[in-house]
């Protein structure tokens, strides 16, 4: 129907699409280095490790980083379980709340009048552009005052409030056609109804483009660990992982090229999944 | 338009306590701690406007190097990133489901590791010897007889730190973008085509942007924030705070130094602010670009 046989989310191959792909691709091959370069990393003999000049690509792989990793791990006082439950649990409490949060916050900025919606939107607009290494300090007092230091609230709490993702679902609310809720309104929906049978699922890839956001502020955040707690027992697996690459010795680097790989790949699995859900899940029949 | 008097402050108040207590508190104390003198240590001592009028009279550092450098750095990497990631986003509407997902992530991938790897990627590329990629490539071509040292080259540093940027920059507007565009009904394109929309250049300008204004104006805002508050690709390349020569400083590498190295909080803060209120003024533009007049 379409252009020249092309199109939007197309089913099939088709040879007008070969066009794309010759840029597309010399690109992903450019901006997938990292990737490449963290898993070769990790399989890195010692003498490859330090090569110099760097070499990119392992030639003799081995699993020695990763045994020494878990050896090192078992050796340490508290148990590894222990630092990855702690990461379990603050990561799905954030990355739940978060989206729950801002996305009920979302709904209300986006479709219901009422006085203080536009200074609010104004003032989580600013908040997001505030650097935040500025508030370090302050942020450090006001969980102090709140009295949540060294506990796991003080990895929870401070980060479900994530202005980038409110802004993010209340745009694609906005999309949401007024029509669709009123017609609803008269068929005797509660708002809470219409939150959860129109709103959430016709934007649902902001909710997966929010979670993945709230997912890399939480699974890699050392700050937490470092400022907010001072007992192991209640510190995160990202702060373990880190503490290998301050051991400076020659199996420290070591370990800690497996460590990155290792904390890398949960960051992969759920991208891969939020992301095809996605697109499976496209609901163009109540967009305007 | 659904108006209710306290419906909306339900939906809002689980959102809007932890933002007042963990983000608009510490922000107004920051800006509180602006107009004193703090060493992180002593208690805040006030100093009035003491540190914004040493800011735009006294501090050289901020003038000479800092605040140019800040404003070409990001005008170049704000729109540039911005019209790449719609068109790589836009790219990737246009090829079916499976390789998109993939190319979508790796070509996501360098927000994803921010850090380590991609200071080895660029270093083994920008290796100030001959065993350098780009000054063996630049040597091979015959372009350059002996071998450039990039990361000490106050001519090269801020160029190559802005090619960084570009290359990391496809973020969350990217991924934004991308699902605002996946997002449009295909009826709306094939009313186009028979409305007499004849190109694919025709059916972006006609149907794909203005269909999809929220994401456009979310993907300008960040691209915005992402340019004023890159900071730590110049760190991370040559290892060192301040940058060499001061060649590749950005705003927020100036408020880290007086932050954290020299604990004049007060001072880093007053920066901070001046910092946000740039930010303020140039997303602004982007929201008068983008948002429907009605």
């Amino acid at each position: 129907m379409a252009i020249n046989g092309s199109k939007v989310n197309p089913k099939r191959f088709h040879k007008n699409q070969i066009p794309f792909y010759l840029y597309l691709i010399p690109f992903a091959v450019f901006m997938g280095l990292p990737i490449l370069f963290i898993i070769n990393h990790a399989f890195k003999p010692m003498d490859e490790l330090f090569a110099f000049p760097p070499r990119f690509f392992v030639t003799n792989p081995s699993l020695i980083n990763f045994q020494n990793l878990f050896q090192n791990a078992a050796d340490s006082s508290v148990p590894l379980s222990r630092y990855a439950f702690n990461s379990l649990i603050v990561t799905l409490a954030v990355v739940v709340f978060a989206v729950f949060f801002s996305s009920l916050a979302g709904f209300a900025l986006s479709k219901f009048k009422f006085k203080l919606k536009g200074p609010f939107f104004a003032i989580n607009n600013l908040a997001l552009m505030f650097v935040p290494i500025a508030v370090t300090i302050p942020r450090y007092l006001t969980i102090s005052a709140v009295g949540i230091l060294n506990t796991m609230w003080a990895h929870i709490l401070p980060l479900v409030a994530i202005p980038v993702v409110l802004f993010l679902i209340k745009q694609f609310i906005d999309q949401v056609p007024d029509s669709l809720l009123e017609s609803a309104q008269i068929e005797g929906a509660t708002s809470f109804q219409i939150y959860r049978k129109i709103v959430l699922p016709l934007v649902k890839p902001a909710i997966a483009t929010g979670a993945i956001l709230a997912f890399q502020q939480v699974w890699v955040n050392i700050e937490t660990s470092s400022l907010f707690t001072s007992s192991e027992n209640v510190r995160t697996l990202s702060f373990y992982m880190n503490t290998l690459t301050t051991v400076n010795t020659v199996q420290g680097q070591g370990m800690a090229a497996a460590a990155a790989l290792f904390m890398f790949i949960p960051n992969l699995v759920l991208f891969i999944i939020m992301q095809s859900s996605v697109i499976n899940t496209m609901a163009h029949s109540g967009l305007k | 338009m659904i108006s209710e008097k306290k419906t909306p402050y339900l939906f809002l108040a689980p959102y809007l306590l932890l933002f007042l207590v963990f983000i608009v508190v510490p922000i107004v104390m920051a800006i509180g701690l602006s107009f004193t003198n703090y060493n992180a240590v002593q208690t805040p001592e006030f100093v009035g406007l003491r540190n914004y009028i040493n800011l735009l009279t006294q501090d050289t550092i901020y003038l000479q190097y800092v605040l140019p450098n800040t404003l070409v750095f990001a005008l170049i990497v704000g729109p540039c990133g911005y019209m790449l990631a719609f068109f790589l986003a836009w790219s990737l509407s246009q090829i079916t489901k499976v390789p998109r997902t993939i190319l979508t992530l790796i070509i996501y991938s360098p927000s994803m590791t921010m850090g380590v790897a991609m200071t080895v990627v660029w270093r083994v590329i920008f290796l100030g010897n001959q065993s350098g990629l780009a000054n063996y490539v630049l040597t091979q071509l015959g372009i350059i007889t002996e071998p450039i040292v990039w990361m000490f080259n106050t001519t090269y540093l801020l160029p190559i730190v802005i090619i960084v940027a570009l290359w990391a920059s496809m973020g969350v507007g990217f991924l934004a973008m991308l699902a605002g565009i996946m997002n449009i009904s295909p009826e709306l394109y094939e009313a186009g085509a028979i409305d007499g929309v004849h190109n694919r250049l025709q059916e972006v300008f006609y149907i794909t942007i203005p269909s999809m204004k929220p994401q456009m104006l979310f993907g300008a805002v960040m691209s915005v924030v992402g340019a004023f508050q890159a900071g730590n690709i110049g760190v991370m390349l040559t290892g060192s705070n301040p940058t060499p020569s001061y060649a590749a400083q950005l705003m927020v590498n100036h408020i880290e130094d007086y932050g954290f190295l020299r604990y004049e909080m007060g001072y880093a803060a007053a920066v901070s602010v001046s910092l946000l209120a740039i930010i303020y003024a140039f997303s602004y533009i982007a929201k008068r670009l983008f948002t429907e007049k009605d």
